[in-house]
């Protein structure tokens, strides 16, 4: 299986610059939802889903496909916005996001739509599957690679601290997690509310591979993310620090954790696109 | 006593622990199923689940003490095509794991078997942190969710078994003490299928998981006393068998039911639950009555809690009191 798109740099910047122009334009229709986190996984989901992601959104069941396993959950709106682009469903749907009988739900349910691998919303759940899914494809002699999307707030969940041992031990090196780093929670800075730091040395005292990028930049993560994955075969479960930026690409929201859970009313939606179109 | 004799029920006085009866049923699983495997957070001995970790090693997982992660990666075994049995005691799981059974499980439709053994005062000793009496609740309340309590060790090694063979999340709650066996390898068992252990007319017992002992005993008493008693195995709590349980109770039109859990949001719960959209009977419930229960030997505080044949004699006699009234 390939990337059904595999778009070069260039290309990738541009969709980046299309997706969250769609994603401003869903929230502040539902309206209701996170806005930051997806605005800071944007260029991340572009990468993925536009070059990374072995894929086929016709079949989307296909056992030899990758894994996206999604576990911060409330960042979904760039998940359904980035399906939209790549064919999963038509672009009209997403203006049902969060409406009744919609299969967008507020927080990701794999039983909606064909393409979503797991549900989420409770933070911690998505790296213990994404492990479950790991493990299976190295018991069935599967190529397809296991790729976790994960918040850095993730890291205060005991859960995690359990799946990353888990992994360790059974040498999942086809399980590629990618932290959103942006320093940001509910409550505040990540460092003021319950501090990680210093993370990287955590995860690698747990054995993992631990890589760095920043998560807003395409250049880098399309290095990184090819590089990662260059060393599936040495035994260790790849983790990637993706420095982001809350809200990247709209100044007003950009770092500010008071755009974790709220979506632009009216004014400040037009005033964001004008940022995104320029 | 009328037995139903299609059950081909026994009464050798044979005992040994549903546990067992799941160890051995694991080990069967795993020869005929190879997409099943067994995660375990640390406990193989007391759940049984070693001599399938002996016998095949390579479909083995321990967790380590990580029962919300276990409850996760067998999710996304399940979610990639595997079938997971998953194994600890019943206080850890669901009563660690809950949410993840909730939302990785059950919301997610995964086919996913949840081994809970050292349920009920069985854990005896051990005290009352580990006496799981809230498990049945936890479990039935999710959508979905397949809720299973084998009365004894043939019966649970069937249910093991079983459970493979119906898609989607199944709970099984077992226990440590060694009790009487009644079932055969002839009885029948199906999941969602209640069994009629004896025809009786005066009042119906219901009973789930180890407690038959207890509701065969006391129907046997109450016969000295000319009270004929329909006991009935209810191993699987949801989905209940309506039709069996409804068929006794337009016959009887009373009932006492009796579980080692607590009696709210219990077994005894989803009974009235039922009845109440059908009929309006006379009941007692016999099981934990809202306490904890403590440290010692299993008998005696099977006794001490009120789960005792002699509970349930006294409550037929309460009911019957209110029947004539
Ligand atoms: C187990 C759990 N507890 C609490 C919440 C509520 N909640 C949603 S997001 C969040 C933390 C936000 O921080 P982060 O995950 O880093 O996301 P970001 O704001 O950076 O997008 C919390 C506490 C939850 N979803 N799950
Ligand atoms: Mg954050």
């Amino acid at each position: 299986m390939n990337n059904p798109f595999n778009f070069s740099d260039q290309q990738l910047i541009q969709k980046a610059r299309e997706l969250r122009i769609e994603l401003i334009e869903t929230l502040s229709h539902a309206p209701s939802g996170h806005t930051g986190g997806p605005l800071g996984m944007t260029d991340i989901f572009a990468a993925l889903y536009f070059n990374i992601l072995r894929y086929d959104p016709q079949d989307p069941e296909n056992d030899e496909r990758d894994r996206l396993i999604l576990s911060n959950g409330h960042v979904c709106p760039i998940l359904y916005v980035t399906m939209a682009h790549a064919g999963y469903f038509p672009n009209e749907e997403l203006l049902t996001l969060r409406k009744l009988n919609s299969r967008l739900q507020g927080h990701p349910w794999n039983r909606a739509l064909p393409g979503i691998e797991n549900t989420s919303g409770p933070l911690g759940q998505g790296i213990s599957q994404a492990v479950g899914m790991a493990l299976r494809a190295k018991l069935d002699k599967k190529e397809y690679r296991v790729f976790c999307l994960m918040s850095d707030a993730e890291n205060q969940e005991g859960q995690t601290w359990e799946a990353m041992l888990f992994a360790a031990k059974y040498h999942l090196d086809n399980l590629i997690f990618i932290i959103d780093k942006n320093n940001i929670q509910i409550d505040g800075y990540i460092q003021d509310v319950m501090p990680i730091e210093p993370l990287d040395d955590k995860l690698r005292a747990f054995n993992l591979d631990v890589f760095q990028m920043n998560g807003n930049n395409i250049q880098d993560i399309m290095y990184i993310l090819p590089h990662a994955l260059s060393q599936i075969g040495n035994r260790m479960p790849k983790i990637i620090s993706a420095n982001t930026i809350l809200g990247y690409g709209v100044p007003f929201m950009e770092n500010n954790f008071a755009w974790h859970g709220v979506v632009p009313n009216h004014e400040q939606a037009a005033e964001a696109l004008s940022y995104l179109r320029q | 006593m009328e037995y139903n004799q299609e059950l081909q029920l026994t009464f050798d006085a044979k005992t040994e622990s549903t546990r067992d009866g799941i160890g051995k049923g694991m080990v069967k699983l795993g020869e005929i199923n190879d997409q099943v495997v067994v995660l375990c957070a640390d406990l193989p001995d007391s759940t049984r689940v070693k001599e399938f970790k002996e016998k095949y090693p390579e479909r083995y997982f321990d967790l380590g003490v990580a029962e919300q992660n276990m409850a996760g990666v067998s999710a996304g075994l399940a979610l990639s095509g595997k079938i997971p049995y998953m194994a600890s005691f019943g206080v850890f799981s669901p009563g660690r794991n809950w949410d993840q059974i909730r939302v990785s499980i059950t919301y997610s439709r995964a086919n996913v078997k949840i081994l809970a053994s050292h349920t009920g005062l069985g854990s005896a000793e051990d005290g009352a942190s580990h006496q799981a009496l809230e498990d049945i609740a936890l479990t039935r309340v999710l959508p979905g969710m397949t809720v299973i309590a084998p009365s004894d060790s043939v019966e649970a090694m069937k249910a093991a078994i079983a459970a493979a063979s119906i898609p989607g999340p199944v709970y099984i709650r077992y226990a440590k003490p060694a009790m009487p066996i009644y079932t055969t390898e002839a009885t029948p068992f199906t999941i969602g299928k209640a069994n009629v252990y004896t025809f009786g007319h005066d009042i119906t017992i219901l009973s789930t998981g180890i407690t038959i002992a207890s509701a065969m005993d006391a129907a046997l008493e109450l016969e000295q006393q000319g009270i004929s008693a329909e006991v009935i195995n209810v191993h699987t709590i949801k989905p209940l068998d309506e039709e069996t349980i409804l068929t006794s109770l337009r016959k009887t039109n009373c009932f006492v039911t009796i579980e080692d859990h607590q009696v709210m949001a219990g077994f005894g719960s989803a009974i009235l639950e039922l009845v109440s959209k059908h009929m309006c009977i006379p009941s007692e419930l016999i099981g934990m009555q809202d306490s904890f229960g403590e440290s010692g030997p299993f008998d005696a505080l099977f006794e001490k809690y009120g789960i005792h044949k002699n509970n349930v004699v006294s409550a037929v006699h309460r009911v019957l009191d209110r029947k004539k009234l």
